[in-house]
């Protein structure tokens, strides 16, 4: 379980202090699927940052399972149990698909193994298990295997940044089937979503929603989810299948 | 076997990944003195008449055999300076292994300069790796300073891995390629310096013939005090296309210069430099922070990925 209390961040712009995140207290049970959402710049990714521990609260408290992991290093974080999908993937010159993966698991995997997971994410393994993880991917092929990382990392806590963008409309599909596999599979541990994708809310089953560096919003999804429909915080995504339900003039 | 001390088998094993006697044909020179040669049906070593190498002739039409020629130094205060010529036949297909390693306990210098010309015939393919290694805590200094000189003719390949990871104080690598009429030319360089040492590599590759081209590609990284300077030029004299690549990671107070150079004397001739410089991403270090790894596991993954 992740409780943040009184969480604050600021940031100084040219001499000025800027609040990013204003007093946030969120628990995030075990065995739940969170979606935060809300508008641009309301500082979702600051919070996913913050609970990655790649940014440092400037007051408040996080609580993992109960121990105090404000001051914790990311290392430690990730080996406490807190996984992370960036929203933008790195690229590593000469380190490839594989190593991540390898890494990832922390154990002397097979190749084989390494495979499952970025099937798992809709890639034909055998392209890919090889190639360098750097700008000779595609954004849609290095967000799943960003994904894919975090799949093999296995978390308690799993927490990704807009995994949907960049995303083309195939792979969105797909993408709404891995995190549909990962709740069914939850059990003890927990889903932590960035997203304003109405689909990707209509998974969750708690809703956050974030504006202007407050929390607005918290509640299941029965709840929340009617009074989002239409803003920003829950846009449509116009793939394949909505098409083909409702015609294009539908999204 | 070849009855040499377990230093001199570590070190074999470095640079050239041999174990035991290689299968083919050998040339292993061991502090000054080759200890072990074999020649094969189709390919021929000799000692020069002068004593200062060997020269290596590939039949024409020789598929699939490989050529070792490693040297090893274990003993302090070693210079020795060896000329190496191949003669690649036309239409063969071969491997050629080549690798200095130096292991200086003592307290001078050693030193070992390999110069190598290869002539490759017409429509040969070959494949020439090339591994520098030293170790040893003494005083003295391990400098290699490899001369390459390539020759190649018509619609020959050939393809250069050479690689510096670890303990070589002092390196001036000089290599110089004319390609003929279709003839292609791929190089990869690796190297690391680290300490306070030296590497200097310079290429001067001519393109001369229509249609031929050439790729020489740098990765490296500098730690420490230590310097590298990446000079390549391309000369385009023909129809040819012609690309040179410094990759470069900076850590401590390492320093890089990277030279572009390129010259064409062609119309149509297209030649490309890309040189990049600098330290290690942040996000790079960040990304596999989040997998569990501690900043120095993370930055060794990430030199290890950029070397391979």
């Amino acid at each position: 379980m992740l409780e943040l209390q009184h969480v604050s961040f600021e940031v100084n712009e040219e001499g000025q202090d800027k609040e990013i995140l204003h007093d946030i207290n969120l628990t995030i049970p075990d065995g739940n699927l969170t979606v935060i959402t809300g508008p641009n710049g309301g500082g979702k990714s600051t919070m996913a940052k913050i609970i990655a521990g790649i940014i440092t609260p400037t007051s408040g408290k996080i609580l993992f399972n109960g121990e105090d992991i404000t001051e914790m290093s990311i290392t430690d974080r990730a080996r406490t149990g807190i996984g992370f999908a960036f929203q933008q993937p790195v690229r590593f010159k000469g380190l490839q698909v594989f190593d991540l993966i390898r890494l990832a698991t922390g154990t002397k995997l097979s190749s084989v193994d390494a495979c499952k997971y970025l099937s798992e994410v809709g890639l034909c393994a055998r392209d890919y298990i090889n190639r360098e993880v750097n700008a000779s991917l595609s954004g849609g092929e290095l967000k799943r295997i960003e994904i894919a990382t975090v799949l093999a990392k296995g978390s308690q806590l799993s927490v990704f940044d807009e995994p949907e963008a960049g995303i083309d409309l195939w792979s969105f599909s797909n993408l709404i089937k891995v995190f549909e596999g990962m709740r069914k599979n939850i059990k003890d541990s927990s889903i932590l979503i960035i997203s304003h994708q109405e689909r990707i809310l209509n998974i969750a089953d708690e809703i956050v929603v974030l504006s202007d560096g407050k929390l607005v919003e918290h509640g299941r999804k029965e709840d929340v989810l009617p009074k989002l429909a239409g803003t920003m915080s829950a846009v449509k995504r116009c793939g394949k299948e909505e098409i083909l339900e409702g015609g294009a003039e539908s999204c | 076997m070849l009855n040499l001390d377990a230093t001199s088998d570590r070190l074999l094993e470095e640079v050239a990944d041999l174990h035991k006697v290689p299968v083919g044909a050998f040339n292993i020179r061991a502090n000054g003195k080759a200890v072990a040669r074999n020649s094969t049906a189709n390919i021929d070593i000799t000692p020069k008449e002068n004593g200062s190498g060997i020269d290596i002739r590939i039949k024409p039409g020789t598929k699939n055999e490989s050529v070792h020629i490693p040297v090893v130094m274990t003993a302090s205060g070693i210079k020795e300076i060896v000329y190496n010529d191949f003669y690649i036949g036309e239409d063969c297909d071969v491997v050629i292994v080549a690798g200095c390693g130096i292991d200086n306990c003592g307290p001078k210098d050693s030193e070992h300069d390999g110069i190598h010309r290869f002539f490759v015939g017409k429509g040969a393919r070959v494949k020439y790796v090339e591994k520098h290694y030293g170790s040893g805590d003494g005083s003295g200094k391990r400098i290699l300073n490899p001369g390459t000189e390539v020759y190649m003719e018509e619609d020959s390949y050939m393809e250069m891995e050479m690689t510096q990871i670890k303990g070589v104080d002092d390196t001036v690598r000089d290599t110089k390629a004319e390609l003929g009429k279709g003839a292609r030319l791929v190089v990869h360089e690796r190297l690391m310096t680290h300490g306070s040492q030296n590497a200097v590599s310079n290429y001067r590759v001519d393109l001369n013939g229509e249609n031929c081209s050439a790729d020489v590609v740098s990765r490296s990284v500098a730690k420490d005090d230590s310097y590298q300077k990446f000079d390549a030029v391309l000369t385009g004299n023909a129809a040819c296309s012609g690309h040179t690549e410094c990759d470069a990671i900076i850590m401590d107070n390492g320093r890089i210069l990277a030279v572009p150079g390129l010259e064409a004397n062609n119309v149509d001739a297209a030649l490309v430099h890309e040189a990049a410089i600098g330290k290690i991403a942040g996000e790079q270090l960040i990304k596999l922070m989040t997998l569990g790894l501690t900043e120095a596991e993370a930055e060794e993954q990430i030199i290890n990925g950029f070397l391979k």
